[in-house]
């Protein structure tokens, strides 16, 4: 298990976290390779369906990041999508997800450093918890 | 609870016999003992076929969804919350409505009753404060209080919200409940006994989606768990497609649920699924305040923001 590293898949909004990303790596500053990017257009886009995909399909952390709130290009977005997600990640952790695999950040388009910053702390986080056990599906259904 | 039955009788007559209504949707008897089912009475003659006692746990409001009739309907404390978030959610209008507001002493558990006898229950009779049960060869007395669904016993808006009319004086609400013990409960747990707990409590799960269908909230056109492209929830039996239709179902409730219990009710393996739903229901309360069904003027807590809302969990 000691070359175990863990995937993690990053949901980043379109206006201000994946352009962090992309200033980050114009940058040229460093973090580990774990995460996997899907970009969306805003956080409020986002569902607990793609969470509990990505969580039901081996992943072994998510983390969800947008602009700050009032920074928002759709104004309101993230405003909402704060709410959905204090919610949601209640329920997922009160179901059995251990704390730490699910991951919310605020992060804008010029925040390149901070970027890289929460992306190792969220990595490492992930990496101390070791392999996702719960919400792995072991089936494998893939839609024909 | 059992004398609400003749005023419920004449209000109906006079409803239908003035036109003022189209159809009341009430309970009739059911073919099986505890297990009223709902009715739709159109004439005046047939006001008759309406019951009132306590098997009547179904929620009327699931039966509103999207009607363009005039109708009224009887509504206990959770209908009557579910009948006013039916109204903020546009499924009907209010001058559409007459409700005939029951307050509510609690409906009895079926689930509880029929797992103390081995053999087929043939008669449930009701006394006031009184439940006697027969079987075959056995009879048993309850009282009405140890026999409650559990969110009944824990229930604390008994009289309807919203109503026309009374069908009798408003009960007492019940104070001092602490309406939330087995969420705190699991809560404190750790995480492989957490994972434990909801594996064994949901092994019982068939995914017949009773409780989704009992459900007045579960309106969607097309319902998560039936789309297939793409196909975010799995029909297979694994044990994490079932916790996950389970998650996401109490999920499409956050802020809505109104702990009717029609869920549990509905739900053919006796499977506590209101333990899903009352979480987001604590949640909403302890982080927003709210409370569902409540009044027709406040927006539902996921429609909504404060610019101040709690965020200690985003990074």
């Amino acid at each position: 298990m000691s070359d175990w590293e863990p995937k993690i898949v990053a949901f980043l909004c379109n206006w201000c976290s994946y352009e962090a990303a992309d200033l980050a790596g114009i940058s040229r500053l460093q973090y580990p390779p774990n995460i996997r990017v899907i970009r969306i257009p805003c956080t409020g886009r986002m569902s607990p369906k793609f969470i509990l995909a990505a969580f039901g399909k081996g992943a072994d952390g998510v983390w969800v990041s947008g602009c700050h709130p009032g920074d928002c290009h759709y104004i309101v977005g993230n405003y909402y999508a704060r709410r959905k997600f204090s919610l949601f990640k209640d329920l997922i952790e009160y179901m059995g997800i251990e704390p730490g695999r699910l991951h919310f950040s605020w992060i804008s388009a010029a925040e390149g450093t901070r970027f890289a910053e929460v992306a190792i702390k969220v990595i490492k986080t992930v990496k101390d918890l070791g392999p996702s056990k719960y919400f792995i599906k072991k089936i494998n259904d893939r839609v024909a | 609870m059992l004398g609400y039955l003749t005023k419920i009788w004449t209000i109906s007559e006079r409803l239908l016999k003035e036109s003022k209504v189209d159809m009341v949707i009430g309970f009739r008897k059911g073919t099986v003992p505890m297990m009223n089912e709902p009715c739709v009475v159109k004439s005046p003659e047939n006001v008759k076929e309406l019951v009132w006692d306590s098997n009547c746990g179904i929620n009327l409001a699931n039966y509103l969804t999207d009607r363009k009739e005039k109708i009224a309907v009887i509504a206990k404390g959770c209908d009557s919350r579910n009948i006013v978030t039916h109204i903020i959610e546009n499924k009907i209008k209010r001058d559409q409505l007459f409700v005939i507001g029951v307050p509510c002493k609690g409906m009895i558990d079926r689930h509880k009753i029929s797992s103390m006898f081995e053999k087929e229950i043939i008669e449930v009779i009701e006394e006031e404060n009184k439940i006697i049960v027969r079987g075959n060869d056995c009879e048993k007395i309850f009282k009405k209080a140890e026999v409650l669904q559990e969110n009944c016993a824990i229930c604390i808006h008994r009289n309807p919200v919203i109503y026309d009319e009374l069908v009798a004086e408003p009960v007492k609400e019940q104070t001092d409940i602490d309406r939330y013990k087995d969420v705190r409960r699991i809560e404190e747990m750790q995480v492989e006994e957490k994972n434990n707990f909801f594996d064994e409590t949901l092994s019982a799960c068939i995914r017949c989606y009773a409780c989704r269908n009992a459900c007045p909230l579960c309106y969607c056109p097309t319902c998560f768990v039936d789309e297939s492209r793409p196909q975010w929830l799995g029909k297979s039996i694994d044990p994490v497609d079932i916790k996950t239709f389970h998650l996401l179902r109490a999920f499409h409730c956050a802020g809505r649920c109104t702990d009717c219990g029609a869920c549990q009710r509905a739900c053919p393996m006796g499977i506590n699924v209101r333990i899903f739903t009352k979480k987001l229901e604590k949640d909403c309360f302890e982080l927003y305040g709210w409370e569902a069904g409540m009044s027709l003027d406040e927006r539902p807590p996921l429609d909504t923001y404060r610019p101040d809302d709690p965020e200690d969990f985003i990074k």
